[in-house]
């Protein structure tokens, strides 16, 4: 459903973030975008949406190709890409509600958005996605007073009310803690099976990936290194992908980690 | 090189010979100076009105004391048209001065080449003249009274809102504005979901902080025939009334300090 070919961005500076990456990502299927920092994961998923505008190289969403579209015509398609940020990206001093409706504002005019009068079927299905999110109390509330878990699944309900064919998630857990991390990827990971959404997320930490989706892309100075399931990230993967370093640890954690959520 | 050897002994001094002769050379040039200018502007100085000062100032004082405080009956207009110049032209310049900010800044402008030099010497040059001078102007345009004084102060408060308005929206959280693009929203969404929550505090603060001075500025602008307590002023002062300038006076100082307690109370209410 999401092809990426020979997509290339080099940046004014010079420095060459994506290197003819080509990419196929079939209907439903959730997969983790891991690298080192600056190995251009980030400008990956942002010129699939063009929030950066690649150099060259195709972008097909569905079969429609994205790269050369007109301001309008992409407006239509980013409705169809939901986005969920590291730091959350709410808007501060908007409510909760207000954050999980400006998710439609691809599908309302500027009018009705501007005095708030969204149609009642949004509002009923953002009252439905926050209740999902278990923060239908917090409907109320100005973003600025949630938590980091609860904005995120705030950023989360504003990702599906697009209602999306498909998701970019960059670093969902970069700012969290360890459980509240879980917490996020499990219900990302749920939420796109429920509603059988493809989903690209970028993520550093890998045990995290590991746990919990299908596929993995390695992504090394803006090229791809690693294509496969999880299981075959052994330590030489590992290194080709991050450099050297002692890998075992982080292999063996996952494991551990594992039996303890068995266990819970 | 301060340190001097004598014998045995390491001698150390803050500088050399050649640096302290030099250093007394300057200080004493400096004092030449300071002599030279103090003569010049005491033989341009009548200092029989300096000697005399303390005695008029004691007499004024005199003579402006008590004040005329039956004459308050005819001040309430005034002070009110001063009020009025003052919040009007608040309000009139922020109308103005919003667009120009989004033009001036450069994450909104349409055209960083063309647009923003425009909008940026709407500002410079609104903002470099006294609004006494734009009234001066004005009342030779359109002729004297409020009106003139209350498009006086919108115009020299344009410059000052707009350049800490357009410093406020290059400051703001890209990731909002990033998150909000990604939804498909159009430009006007953008900038009415992604920027205007972001700035709307700083616009707050600002309009509180420019209408707090307005009130200060507009109350002299009677005094060019701008309207408002100023044109009282001048021509209590042109009589040589001073028990009605006292009041006048202190009929300003009341409106300065409750323009300055609200505008303190609405700012703390914003943040």
């Amino acid at each position: 459903m999401l092809r990426l070919e020979k997509l290339v961005k080099t940046y004014k500076t010079g420095d060459q973030a994506l290197k003819a990456v080509d990419l196929e990502i079939p209907e439903g299927q959730v997969l983790a975008l891991i690298g080192p920092s600056g190995a251009g994961k980030s400008t990956l998923i942002r010129c699939i949406n063009r929030l950066v505008e690649p150099t060259s190289g195709n972008v097909y969403l569905d079969g429609t190709e994205l790269t050369g579209l007109s301001a309008g015509a992409l407006r239509r398609e980013r409705r169809r890409m939901g986005m969920i940020f590291q730091e959350y990206a709410l808007v501060e001093r908007l409510t909760v509600m207000e954050n999980v409706l400006s998710g439609r504002l691809g599908y309302v005019g500027f009018w009705r958005s501007f005095l708030r009068r969204y149609p009642q079927q949004d509002v009923d299905e953002a009252f439905r996605l926050l209740d999902r999110v278990g923060l239908a109390h917090m409907a109320d509330k100005r973003a600025d007073e949630l938590s980091g878990g609860q904005r995120q699944r705030v950023g989360i309900c504003r990702a599906l009310i697009q209602n999306p064919a498909l998701l970019l998630v960059d670093e969902p857990t970069a700012s969290l803690d360890p459980k509240t991390s879980r917490q996020i990827m499990r219900l990302i990971c749920e939420l796109c099976r429920e509603r059988g959404l493809a989903a690209i997320i970028n993520i550093h930490d890998v045990a995290l990936a590991q746990m919990f989706v299908q596929r993995v892309i390695g992504l090394r100075l803006g090229a791809m290194v690693y294509d496969g399931p999880p299981e075959g990230l052994t330590p030489d993967k590992l290194t080709e992908i991050y450099g050297e370093e002692d890998w075992e640890a982080t292999i063996e954690k996952v494991e551990e980690e594992d039996d303890v959520e068995a266990a819970e | 090189m301060p340190v001097r050897e004598s014998g045995s002994l390491k001698l150390w001094q803050r500088r050399t010979q050649r640096e302290s002769l030099s250093h007394w050379a300057l200080w004493l040039i400096g004092i030449a100076i300071f002599a030279y200018c103090w003569q010049q502007i005491s033989e341009a100085t009548t200092w029989f009105f300096v000697w005399d000062a303390p005695r008029i100032t004691q007499d004024i004082w005199s003579r402006a004391t008590p004040p005329k405080w039956e004459y308050i009956t005819q001040l309430g207009k005034p002070i009110w048209d001063t009020l009025n110049i003052a919040t009007l032209g608040t309000i009139i310049a922020l109308i103005m001065a919003v667009p120009i900010a989004f033009l001036a800044a450069r994450n909104t402008t349409p055209s960083l080449l063309l647009i923003r030099p425009i909008a940026l010497l709407i500002i410079v040059s609104t903002r470099s003249i006294n609004s006494l001078i734009w009234a001066l102007l004005l009342i030779a345009i359109i002729g004297p009274g409020v009106f003139a004084g209350v498009i006086a102060i919108a115009i020299r408060s344009i410059g000052f809102c707009a350049k800490l308005l357009y410093e406020a929206i290059e400051e703001i959280d890209t990731t909002q504005v990033e998150a909000i693009t990604a939804t498909g929203a159009s430009r006007w969404q953008i900038m009415a979901y992604g920027i205007v929550p972001q700035i709307m505090p700083a616009f707050a603060g600002i309009a509180v902080f420019r209408w707090d001075i307005n009130i200060r500025e507009s109350t002299v602008l009677g005094l060019v025939g701008a309207g408002g307590i100023g044109l009282q002023l001048s021509s209590s002062l042109n009589v040589l009334a001073w028990p009605q300038v006292s009041l006048i006076l202190l009929v300003i100082l009341a409106a300065v300090v409750i323009s300055e307690w609200v505008s303190a109370k609405v700012r703390a209410a914003i943040i």
